[in-house]
């Protein structure tokens, strides 16, 4: 076997991919042939860094030198300096965005100092598509543990000693949902993991799936033989192409080993895993509909109980658990439940993986210890606000989630907490809003998506969404009466407490906390008839200074509708009337002579 | 191949360990000279020459390469940086020479005196 002296990490993520590192890496090939230093220097795909604002990234080892913003014509350069002559590429490390320091070390990014990377661990540093690569880290030791020491009720009464709990919303705790499914009469037993994540802006069980897929299926066989389930399926949206391909290959892999398939490791414990594609509906994340969706029915939501650990797949006893749950489950059984509840909160225990979106600096994925604040995730990991604009609100738990603003940012990341203040954990979307964003026009985003992503079987969520959202959209439009608010509040109660499933208890979230911490904001559209941060169209109104404008016709020429009038070395006039609030004519004034209010 | 015990994946696992070693850095540092000066007086056959020596010997060593450090008329360098141990360089380095070095040097600490330009702490 060769001695590799230098490996090239090349991030192979969503993000990257389509960012072109495909590109990359063929031209570090290629380079590296023409060098002759192919024989020595490994190019390996990986998954998702997390640091995605910074992508396409190259990560060369063993120094751990981190490239960012690489492109095919850069890689002449990090092959000739850095691999053939030990010199950084000084211009493409990242910068400090406040001090504009350089810093070469991938772990020394403030990005990933006040990160704890569990499931997250072999994400960007392995390449997913080996197999040999995961047990090299440690991969299916916990499975051997497991097969060859201890029972299925020690495996559960680890996991519950660990205190995990649902990482796909809900928070229920892991262990005792197993031993439910464990206990309950019927044959066989199913395992499902949850990848449908259909929050907008989410994407962290994509990146594990991606990045890391056989720790997702060492933590599926774990819970398997814990619960004495024979078959599994992995429910994955077809949006996921790339999740797919690899869980795919993930899967063949530890078949061809004997990880999976009858006997495994001559223990006598046999599992086989099938991937179920999902066409992508938010409601379909729904463990329910999720069931009824791989059973081949369309996917819709029923009442529980019964709960799927009595009645679930082809009515046999089923346990569901999210991608981020099972991938904790290797380093519980490795390392320990008390290992695992030495982090984290009281009620909270381990870590949580979050996509960072939105209005931050560094937009990417990161896992942090549960108990630190919104603050530190936004202001110290996702290193604040660009473009020296003010925070307003974060939305936490997408679309079922609530959104909170500055006054709440000390808060700890810890279910009940979150619950407490109106918000959700959630799945771990995380979208950071500037002074920009203008409240209303959030909760009308959130209930648009849970409106179109309703599946209408019951009809408080059916119809209870859509007449919350019209009263949004008339306020939006100026049109807004002081009652309305009530109104809305009320329904959304109803709504609240009167759906059929997950997403219809949940949708009113983003219009109950915003009621309740930017109340002000939606007078100021009703009584006002003004929108603060100058998002809603109807309520804005484009305005020409007298004292400022010199009458150079810029505006008259490039307004699409014909709206302004005047003639040169004369004050312009917008008519309101003919006005569609395009904003072209404030963009083009030389004079800053047009004003938006 | 299927793995058919507990034993199996053990063995597995050690035979691939070396797959990922290079992320995951060792000890002992072998640093190499490879600014114009140390390519023009033959760094690159050194290099090559570590590198094989390490795969037949099967020794875990970083292997790292650094630019011009002033010492042009001695190059090709070589400096070897064993854990708390003092950083020793050799100088006018062969590929005849990286045996030796490695043998005695990065495996059993024994510096190679003959061939020392320099040491640092
Ligand atoms: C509308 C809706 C969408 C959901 N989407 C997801 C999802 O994308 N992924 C997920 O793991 N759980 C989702 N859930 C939660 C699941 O119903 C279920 O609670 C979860 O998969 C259980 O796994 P856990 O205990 O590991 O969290 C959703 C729930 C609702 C109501």
């Amino acid at each position: 076997m060769n001695l590799f002296r230098a490996h090239v990490l090349v991030c192979g993520g969503t993000g990257c991919t389509s960012g072109g590192s495909p590109e990359i890496r063929a031209r570090l090939e290629k380079e590296l042939a023409a060098k002759g230093l192919d024989k020595e220097v490994k190019v390996v795909t990986t998954g998702c860094h997390g640091l995605c604002e910074m992508g396409p990234l190259v990560i060369v080892y063993p120094e751990g030198t981190m490239y960012t913003h690489v492109t095919p014509d850069d890689v002449p350069d990090i092959v000739n300096e850095h691999l053939y002559k030990g010199r950084i590429v000084q211009r493409l490390l990242y910068k400090e965005p406040l001090t504009e320091e350089k810093v070469p070390h991938y772990g020394d990014l403030p990005f990933y100092q006040k990160q704890k990377r569990v499931v997250l661990q072999n994400c960007g540093y392995i390449n997913p598509e080996r197999i040999e690569e995961y047990i090299a880290r440690g991969g299916y030791s916990a499975l051997a543990k497991v097969l060859g020491e201890m029972t299925p009720e020690e495996v559960i009464a680890e996991v519950k000693k660990s205190g995990l709990r649902g990482r796909g919303g809900a928070g229920f705790p892991t262990g005792l949902k197993w031993e439910f499914c464990r206990k309950a009469p019927g044959e066989p037993k199913y395992v499902v993991c949850n990848g449908d994540e259909g929050d907008p802006g989410a994407f962290m069980d994509r990146s594990v799936m991606e990045g890391d897929p056989h720790r997702v299926l060492e933590g599926m066989i774990i819970g398997a033989y814990a619960i004495g389930a024979s078959e599994g399926y992995i429910y994955v949206r077809a949006e996921y192409p790339l999740a797919v391909k690899r869980l795919r290959i993930a899967t063949k892999q530890a078949e061809e080993l004997g990880l999976l398939g009858d006997n495994i490791l001559g223990s006598g414990f046999s599992f086989r895993i099938h991937i179920k594609e999902g066409a992508g509906a938010f409601v379909c994340g729904e463990e329910t509909a999720l069931m009824a969706s791989i059973m081949g029915q369309r996917g819709m939501p029923r009442p529980r109980p019964p709960f799927p650990a009595n009645q679930g797949l082809w009515d046999k006893p089923t346990n569901i658990n999210n991608v981020e749950t099972w991938a904790n489950i290797p380093d519980i059984i490795l390392k320990g439940g008390d290992w695992f509840a030495s982090m984290g909160t009281e009620k909270s225990k381990g870590t949580k993986v979050f996509a960072l979106t939105g209005k931050v600096r560094n937009t990417g994925l990161v896992e942090v210890p549960m108990g630190i604040t919104l603050r530190e995730i936004i202001f110290d990991i996702g290193g604040g606000i660009p473009n020296g604009k003010k925070f307003k609100a974060v939305q936490i738990g997408g679309p079922s989630g609530g959104c909170l603003p500055e006054s709440q940012l000390d808060l700890p990341v810890d279910y009940e907490s979150l619950t407490g203040a109106g918000a959700i954990m959630g799945s771990g979307g995380l979208v950071v809003m500037d002074e920009d964003t203008c409240i209303v026009d959030v909760a009308r985003f959130f209930l648009n998506f849970t409106r179109s992503e309703s599946c209408g079987k019951c009809t408080p969520c059916r119809e209870g969404i859509k007449r919350m959202l019209e009263i949004l959209d008339r306020i939006a439009a100026g049109k807004g009466k002081m009652e309305d608010l009530d109104l809305l509040e009320r329904t959304a109660l109803v709504v609240k407490q009167s759906a059929l499933c997950g997403l219809g208890q949940t949708a009113p979230n983003p219009i109950l906390s915003t009621l309740r911490y930017f109340r002000d904001e939606y007078v100021t559209h009703i009584q006002d008839k003004r929108c603060p941060a100058g998002v809603c169209a109807a309520l804005l109104v484009y305005r020409i200074k007298p004292e400022l404008c010199r009458g150079c016709t810029a505006c008259t020429r490039v307004c699409p509708v014909g709206a302004i009038s005047g003639t040169r070395k004369e004050v312009h006039f917008i008519d309101p009337d003919k006005c569609i609030k395009c904003g072209a004519c404030m963009e083009r004034c030389p004079f800053g002579a047009i004003v938006r209010g | 191949m299927t793995l058919k015990s507990l034993d199996d994946l053990r063995r597995l696992r050690e035979e691939v360990q070396k797959e990922i070693e290079t992320r995951q850095g060792a000890e002992v540092q072998i640093i190499v000279g490879m600014g114009t000066c140390g390519i023009a007086a033959g760094a690159r056959e050194v290099m090559t020459a570590i590198l094989e020596e390490l795969a037949r010997r099967n020794i875990k060593a970083t292997v790292l390469q650094t630019g011009c450090i002033g010492m042009c008329e001695k190059e090709p360098l070589v400096d070897v940086v064993r854990p708390g141990e003092k950083r020793i360089t050799y100088g006018h380095v062969t590929p005849r020479d990286v045996p030796r070095i490695i043998g005695e040097h990065v495996v059993n600490g024994r510096i190679v005196e003959d061939l020392v330009v320099g040491r640092a702490n």
